[in-house]
C-alpha cells in the first residue's frame, strides 16, 4: 500500500530502534495518548523494539474506553424505544452497560445500526421520516468535525426526526488532569497525530512549559511511533520540555480551520465525565442551546442515570497508566473481550483488549524473545 | 359462456409462470414440482438425481470415506466475484478435499425466502451446476422449503458432501511436526471484504472479488508431489488466524507465522486498513493452508503455484515445539506479538 508501507519498512525501524537504544541512557516512563497507537504498538509488536528501560503506559485516548456507563446505560435506554433507529459506530455496541449492551437489544428486536459515517445516519434520517434516529456521537477531536457536520446537516435539511447521543471528549483536558495528579508518574507524552491535524498543537505549548513535559505529536504507523519516540527520549535526556510534531506531514501548528469551525458552529466547551477518571472541567463538547433539539438526551427527557461499575475493574488506573493491564485480578478470567468487566476490554483499542489480544501469553520466555516487561 | 367443472375452475391468471418464489412452490404440489423440473433439475440433471427418489443410492470404491455438511446464510446473495451457489458447492467440495479426500457427491438443500425472484434462483442454481461440474462431483440428491417473507434471507443453502479417501492418505492433527512448513495457497481476506464491500453504506473504488473456487484440483497436484500431506484446513470464517489457532490447539503445537510472507491483494489490505479490520482475520473461500514436512515444503510449493488455483501460494510460518497451542506473528516491522481467536465479529473501529 503506497503511503503505508513506507512506514512499516522494517530496516527503517531497525534504525530507530537502534537509535533509540543508543540515546536512553536511564529508565524512562512516557505515555501515548491515543488508542489507535497502543493498538499499532501492540499489534506490530513494538515494545520487543525497545530497551527495557523505556516503559510505555497507555493513555486514556480509546473514546470506547472512556465513554462514562451512564452514557451507555442512555444509549441502550433510547436504542430500546419502539420507534427509534440507533446508530453508532461498530465498538460502541458491544460496550456492556450496567445489565444490557446494544448488540442485545439489537438481538432483541431493537434497531441497531452500524454506521461508517455520522452522515450515514443523517441519510438514515432522512429515508426514515417516521422514524427517530439518533447517532452516538463519541469521540476525540478526530470524531467531532464529522459529527457535528451531521447536526450541521440535519439543521439545514431541517430534519425533526434526527437527534445526536453526544460523549465527545477533549484530549488536553485529560493529561492536564493526569499531569497535575499527585500519582502521577508519566515523564513524556506522545500526543495524538489525529487529533492534532483537526486541532493543532498550540494548545500543547503551555501544558508542556507548565508542568515540564516533553510531548511529541506522532503519528500511527510503526516507524512514526518508534520515531516519536526518539524525539521524546531525546528530549528528556537533554532535559528538554518542548512541544515537537513527528507527524508533520499531517499536523500543522494551526490545525485544519475549517473543520474547526464546523465543530464550534454546533458545539461547546463543556465539563464531561470520564469512565475511570471521573468529571474533568471543560473536557468536553455539548451541543450549544441553538441545536439543543438535536440532543437525544433532551429529546427522549433522560434525566440522570446512575449506574454501578463493576469493584473488580480497574479501568481507571488503566487509562491513567497507573497500572498494566496484567496487574488486574480480573484480566483473562472474569473480564474478557466475549464478556467484559470495563470498556478497555471491550474496543481493539482498548489497552486490556490489545494485551489480551496480542500479549496475553508469556510466550518470550520459552525462548523465543517476545517479552512482558513488568515495568 | 359455462366451465367446464370437471376440468378444473379456469383462473384467468396463468398459475404457473410466477416471477418470483411463492409458498405454493414449497407445498409439495405442482408448483413444487414445476419448479423441480424447471430449475433444479434443468441444471442439476445427472442419471441419479433424475431418477427423483427419496434419496439418491450411489456407488462408491471400497476404503474411507470424508463427509461434511454446510449451511450458506450469506448477504447479499450475489457479491463480486461469486454467489451463494457458487460458495454452497466450493465449500463443501473443499471441506471434502481438506480431509485428503476426492469428492464426488453432493445434496443441496435449499430454504428459500417467498418473494425471492425466480431468475435470481436461476442464476445461483446454473451457478451451483457449474461449479460442480468445474470440481468434478454431481448433486444426487436435494430439497426445497419455502418460509414466509422475513423468515429467512432470500436463500439459504446447505450442502453435504461425500468423497474417497485414497489409500494411503491420512490428514491429522497427530501427523503435525515441530519443523514442519506451511503453505497457504494465495492471498487471504478476499472472500471477506468483497461481501463486506457491497453490504450498505461501504462503496470501494476498486472492486474486490470473492476468492470462492474448488480446491480439489490443487489437493490432487499437491498429493501426486507428495504422499505424504500432514494437514490440510481451508481458511474460511475467522480467516487464517482462527484457523491457526484451531490447528495449534487440537495439535498441541506452537505456530510462528511471518507477517511479511502472507500473501494479500493490495486493495484487500487497503480496504482492512480503512474498515480497522485485521485480513489475517477476514473469511477465504478459495484457499487452503498446507503443513508438510520441511523436506517436502519446495516440491508441494512449486507444484501449487503451477495449479491455477494456487499461483500466489507461499510459504508463511513453520511449526514449533515453543509454545504449545499458540499462535505467534512475526511482525513485518520486526516485532512479535501473539495471534489470537478473534471474539465476536470484527467491529470497525472509531478512529
Amino acid at each position: 500500500m503506497k503511503y503505508l508501507d513506507e512506514f512499516r519498512d522494517p530496516i527503517f525501524a531497525k534504525s530507530l530502534s537502534e537509535n533509540i537504544h543508543k540515546v536512553t541512557t536511564r529508565p524512562w516512563t512516557i505515555m501515548e495518548i491515543c488508542g489507535g497507537q497502543t493498538h499499532s504498538i501492540v499489534k506490530s509488536g513494538l515494545e520487543n523494539l525497545l530497551p527495557s528501560s523505556l516503559s510505555i503506559v497507555h493513555g486514556p485516548g480509546c473514546p470506547v474506553c472512556v465513554t462514562p456507563l451512564e452514557m451507555i446505560e442512555k444509549a441502550i435506554l433510547i436504542a430500546r424505544k419502539p420507534n427509534v433507529i440507533f446508530t453508532s459506530f461498530g465498538d460502541m455496541l458491544r460496550v456492556p452497560g450496567s445489565t444490557s449492551d446494544l448488540l442485545t437489544v439489537k438481538a432483541n428486536g431493537g434497531d441497531v445500526r452500524i454506521v461508517y459515517s455520522p452522515l450515514d445516519a443523517v441519510t438514515i434520517a432522512e429515508k426514515n421520516p417516521d422514524k427517530e434516529v439518533v447517532f452516538f456521537a463519541v469521540g476525540f477531536e478526530t470524531t467531532a468535525p464529522a459529527n457535528a457536520m451531521a447536526v450541521w446537516q440535519a439543521h439545514k435539511k431541517n430534519l425533526k426526526n434526527f437527534s445526536i447521543l453526544c460523549s465527545h471528549v477533549l484530549v488536553p483536558p485529560a493529561m492536564e488532569a493526569l499531569l497535575s495528579s499527585s500519582t502521577n508518574r508519566v515523564q513524556g507524552f506522545l500526543a495524538a497525530g489525529h487529533v492534532c491535524t483537526v486541532m493543532g498543537y498550540e494548545e500543547y505549548i503551555p501544558l508542556a512549559k507548565k508542568y515540564n513535559v516533553p510531548i511529541v505529536v506522532t503519528g500511527f504507523e510503526p516507524t512514526d511511533i518508534l520515531h516519536g519516540i526518539l524525539m521524546l527520549v531525546t528530549q528528556l535526556e537533554e532535559g528538554r520540555c518542548e512541544l515537537e510534531n513527528q507527524y508533520s506531514r499531517m499536523v500543522k501548528k494551526e490545525g485544519n480551520i475549517p473543520a474547526q469551525q464546523m465543530i464550534f458552529n454546533v458545539f461547546e466547551i463543556s465539563h464531561r465525565k470520564w469512565r475511570g477518571i471521573g468529571e474533568i472541567p471543560k473536557s468536553g463538547y455539548s451541543l450549544k442551546k441553538e441545536f439543543i433539539h438535536f440532543d437525544a438526551e433532551e429529546k427522549f427527557s433522560l434525566g440522570i442515570v446512575s449506574v454501578e461499575e463493576s469493584p473488580l475493574c480497574i479501568a481507571g488506573n488503566i487509562l491513567r497508566g497507573l497500572n498494566k493491564p496484567f496487574e488486574c485480578s480480573a484480566f483473562g478470567n472474569q473480564c474478557t473481550p466475549e464478556s467484559p468487566l470495563g470498556a478497555p476490554m471491550v474496543s481493539s483499542e482498548g489497552a486490556c483488549a490489545a494485551y489480551y489480544n496480542y500479549k496475553r501469553q508469556n510466550v518470550a520466555s520459552s525462548g523465543s524473545g517476545m517479552v512482558n516487561k513488568k515495568h | 359462456m359455462t366451465n367446464d367443472i370437471s376440468q378444473g375452475l379456469n383462473c384467468p391468471v396463468p398459475m404457473n409462470d410466477y416471477p418470483t418464489i411463492v409458498l405454493a412452490h414449497g407445498g409439495g404440489g405442482k408448483l413444487t414440482h414445476q419448479l423441480i423440473e424447471r430449475v433444479f433439475k434443468k441444471h442439476f440433471s445427472n442419471p441419479d438425481l433424475d431418477l427423483m427418489h427419496d434419496g439418491a443410492m450411489v456407488s462408491v470404491d471400497a476404503g474411507r470415506i470424508a463427509m461434511s455438511t454446510d449451511s450458506y446464510v450469506v448477504s447479499p446473495i450475489i457479491f463480486p466475484g461469486g454467489n451463494i451457489g457458487e460458495l454452497a458447492v466450493n465449500g463443501t467440495v473443499n471441506d471434502i478435499a481438506m480431509c485428503g479426500a476426492r469428492p464426488k457427491y453432493l445434496s443441496a438443500s435449499f430454504i428459500i425466502e417467498e418473494g425471492l425472484s425466480m431468475a435470481e434462483l436461476e442464476t445461483i442454481v446454473a451457478s451451483m451446476a457449474l461449479s460442480a461440474k468445474k470440481a468434478g462431483v454431481s448433486i444426487v440428491t436435494g430439497d426445497t422449503k419455502v418460509v414466509p417473507r422475513g423468515k429467512a434471507d432470500k436463500v439459504f443453502i446447505t450442502t453435504s458432501g461425500v468423497g474417497m479417501i485414497p489409500e494411503g492418505r491420512l490428514i491429522h492433527p497427530s501427523r503435525i511436526k515441530a519443523g514442519d512448513t506451511i503453505i497457504i495457497s494465495g492471498t487471504i481476506g478476499d472472500h471477506g471484504m468483497a461481501v463486506m464491500s457491497v453490504r450498505e453504506g461501504l462503496e470501494f473504488e476498486s472492486e474486490i472479488r470473492s476468492d470462492t473456487c474448488a480446491l480439489n484440483g490443487l489437493v490432487e497436484e499437491m498429493y501426486r508431489v507428495s504422499p505424504d500431506i500432514h494437514f490440510l484446513r481451508d481458511p474460511t470464517r475467522g480467516g487464517v488466524a482462527s484457523t491457526m489457532n484451531e490447528i495449534a490447539a487440537s495439535a498441541h503445537k506452537g505456530i510462528r507465522l511471518f507477517e511479511k510472507s502472507i500473501p494479500a491483494n493490495e486493495n484487500v489490505r487497503s480496504a482492512c486498513e480503512i474498515l480497522g479490520f485485521d485480513p489475517l482475520y477476514v473469511a477465504n473461500e478459495g484457499k487452503l493452508i498446507a503443513i508438510v514436512s520441511s523436506s517436502d515444503a519446495a516440491k508441494v510449493l512449486s507444484a501449487m503455484k503451477k495449479h491455477p488455483a494456487g499461483t500466489e501460494s507461499a510459504i508463511i510460518g513453520v511449526v514449533t515445539d515453543d509454545h504449545p497451542s499458540v499462535v505467534v506473528l512475526q511482525t513485518a516491522i520486526g516485532g512479535e506479538r501473539v495471534v489470537d481467536m478473534i471474539s465476536g465479529e470484527q467491529l470497525p473501529r472509531i478512529c
